[in-house]
């Protein structure tokens, strides 16, 4: 395959899962519903707090919560549905590395989850008063985007189980909320233990929160930006070689078909 | 020169029982399976269900790794050198899965052109000459979930074909197609061979590999009982007669009655939804008709027909011996 053929390769797999995932009007539905939810945690938290300044901030958070959920159950599910469908096999099949398979699917996953935080912050903004300001509205451009690969990245790790296991989802429901911790959505990291910071700084959600926040509500998104990327790539990297050592071991033990 | 190569290919899978004494099992799938494919060939692999075909397609299509053994396509080695077996190859299974059935059929065409770097400039002119070969033009802007069975297959052919493999891989394609549609898929695998393209064909519907292969191999339990040409298969039962009957309520007992005549070669007995067909194959000139009849007892006995023995006869005899030993 030449070089050029691999972003559009990328491309198009980015926009036939998007579209695919936008097709199926039930999950549609609930991203934009479950964020009624997402949005009144926010609003209640900080004005029981006595921190109204703060609604916004607690918005993003709770709105990058649904984009994590999201991100993390659409990827596994994701693999899923194309084991169920038979359509695995056939990616496999095909000859190009099957990272670069896997790699627009979770993309497509976190793009998806990218609703669930417009939702959460249109929601929060109409029942809750949620102030809507952006800052640096180019820097925001930027930081939805990375956001979206760090994410697609980390979640392209999650999935890469589901290529050896037909039942992971044990996995992914596990590590739903400690991440969402760990990140500070909701709760600042310096309000935990200490030893979860070094986790927090691993973990693109972390990264991403920050450059939206800091794009809409102020302050120097760049670094966060770059935070978000720097992981992403590091994710790849892993994700490329569990998916490969995953593969040979699917193709050993049978596990790629339903039986 | 070969293009699909076996040599002893072996697959066994693990199983477990219990939950809190678990216990491993291993089956062995496949047994040692050998053949060789050569250019422009159409090889059909025959057998009932379980017998092994599908793990030996998926052996040669590089989504198992054999146990045991080796096999080759186009010289290239399938458990170590994936990728080029897999550029070299199109894989059509049988079913109504493997598609995004939410999507169009343009759309999943398109996503695999990319996956196998069909490049854009040809892209649509591909797509276009797939389309027309498997009789879908026109309907391309369709959501798959709106397709018939028969289309879905056909439209997996299509996906087969984008990058014009030389190599082709069909795992059951008709089953479950109606007759029409079945027939329309024959004719499209028929003009694939004619271009020139190497096929492997896995089927239990024996007029059709009689109809399309130039040899058959027969495999049972995980081995090859008999390979040849049609001609050469049915030659193994040119020297008996078919007596073929239509009944109700024949019952095992009665099976194991007729196996007993003696010039009774084989005894099959095939559940319809219309009632059961009852094929006793014998030496030729034996005149056996009411010596069978008198053996079953109770049983409504419907048409009754003598015949020549088909390809379908071979394949009873060669699963039958093989079985027995």
């Amino acid at each position: 395959m030449s070089r050029a053929a691999v972003p559009r390769m990328l491309l198009r797999g980015w926009a036939i899962q998007v579209k695919d995932s936008s097709s199926f009007g039930f999950f549609i539905m609930s991203s934009l519903i479950e964020p009624v939810i997402f949005a009144a945690i926010a609003a209640y938290m900080f004005r029981a707090g006595n921190r109204p300044d703060a609604l916004l901030y607690a918005a993003i958070g709770a709105g990058m919560l649904g984009v994590w959920i999201v991100t993390l159950i659409g990827s596994g599910q994701a693999l899923t549905f194309l084991r169920h469908a038979g359509i695995l096999e056939l990616l496999i099949v095909a000859p190009v590395p099957f990272v670069l398979v896997l790699a627009p699917i979770t993309l497509a996953a976190a793009t998806v989850g990218m609703y669930s935080l417009a939702a959460t912050l249109v929601w929060g903004w109409l029942l809750f008063d949620v102030p809507l300001g952006v800052e640096h509205p180019w820097l925001l451009l930027a930081s939805v985007p990375a956001t979206v690969i760090g994410l697609g990245m980390l979640g392209m790790l999650m999935a890469s189980v589901f290529v050896l296991f037909r039942h992971a989802n044990a996995l992914t429901n596990m590590l739903g909320y400690p991440v969402w911790l760990a990140s500070g959505f909701l709760v600042p990291v310096s309000l935990l233990p200490d030893w979860v910071r070094p986790v927090s700084w691993l973990l693109p959600t972390t990264w991403g929160a920050e450059a939206i926040r800091t794009s809409m509500i102020g302050g120097h998104p760049l670094p966060a930006i770059g935070a978000c990327l720097g992981l992403a790539i590091g994710y790849f990297a892993l994700a490329a070689l569990t998916v490969r050592h995953f593969e040979r071991l699917a193709r050993q033990r049978a596990s790629l078909a339903l039986a | 020169m070969s293009v699909i190569e076996a040599d002893g290919l072996r697959r066994s899978y693990r199983t477990s029982t219990g939950v809190l004494r678990r216990r491993t099992h291993e089956i062995e799938a496949v047994r040692g399976v050998s053949f060789t494919i050569d250019k422009g060939e159409l090889f059909g692999l025959l057998g009932p269900n379980g017998a092994g075909k599908t793990t030996t397609i998926k052996m040669l299509t590089t989504l198992l790794l054999p146990t045991a053994g080796t096999g080759r396509v186009l010289g290239y080695d399938v458990a170590t050198e994936t990728a080029r077996v897999r550029a070299s190859i199109g894989y059509v299974f049988g079913g109504d899965r493997g598609l995004y059935e939410r999507l169009n059929a343009l759309d999943n065409l398109r996503y695999f052109a990319d996956l196998y770097a069909v490049e854009p400039r040809i892209q649509r002119k591909r797509i276009a000459e797939v389309l027309d070969i498997v009789g879908l033009s026109g309907r391309e802007r369709e959501r798959v979930e709106g397709y018939s069975r028969g289309m879905r297959q056909r439209l997996h052919i299509a996906r087969g074909l984008l990058h014009d493999p030389p190599v082709i891989f069909l795992d059951e394609p008709t089953i479950g197609v109606d007759p029409v549609g079945s027939r329309e898929l024959r004719t499209t695998i028929a003009a694939l061979s004619a271009a020139g393209k190497t096929i492997l064909l896995t089927t239990h519907y024996m007029f059709e590999a009689d109809a399309l292969c130039d040899r058959v191999g027969i495999i049972a339990k995980g081995q090859l009982l008999a390979q040849g040409s049609p001609a050469e298969l049915k030659a193994r039962v040119a020297d008996r007669t078919v007596v073929e009957i239509e009944a109700h309520a024949v019952t095992a007992d009665a099976v194991e009655k007729l196996r007993r005549i003696p010039g009774v070669v084989a005894v099959t007995l095939d559940e319809r939804d219309d009632g059961q067909l009852l094929r006793v194959q014998s030496a030729s000139g034996l005149e056996l008709t009411q010596t069978i009849l008198a053996r079953l007892g109770d049983a409504r006995v419907g048409r009754i027909a003598t015949r020549e023995p088909t390809l379908e006869d071979a394949y009873v005899d060669v699963v039958t011996q093989g079985t027995r030993s």
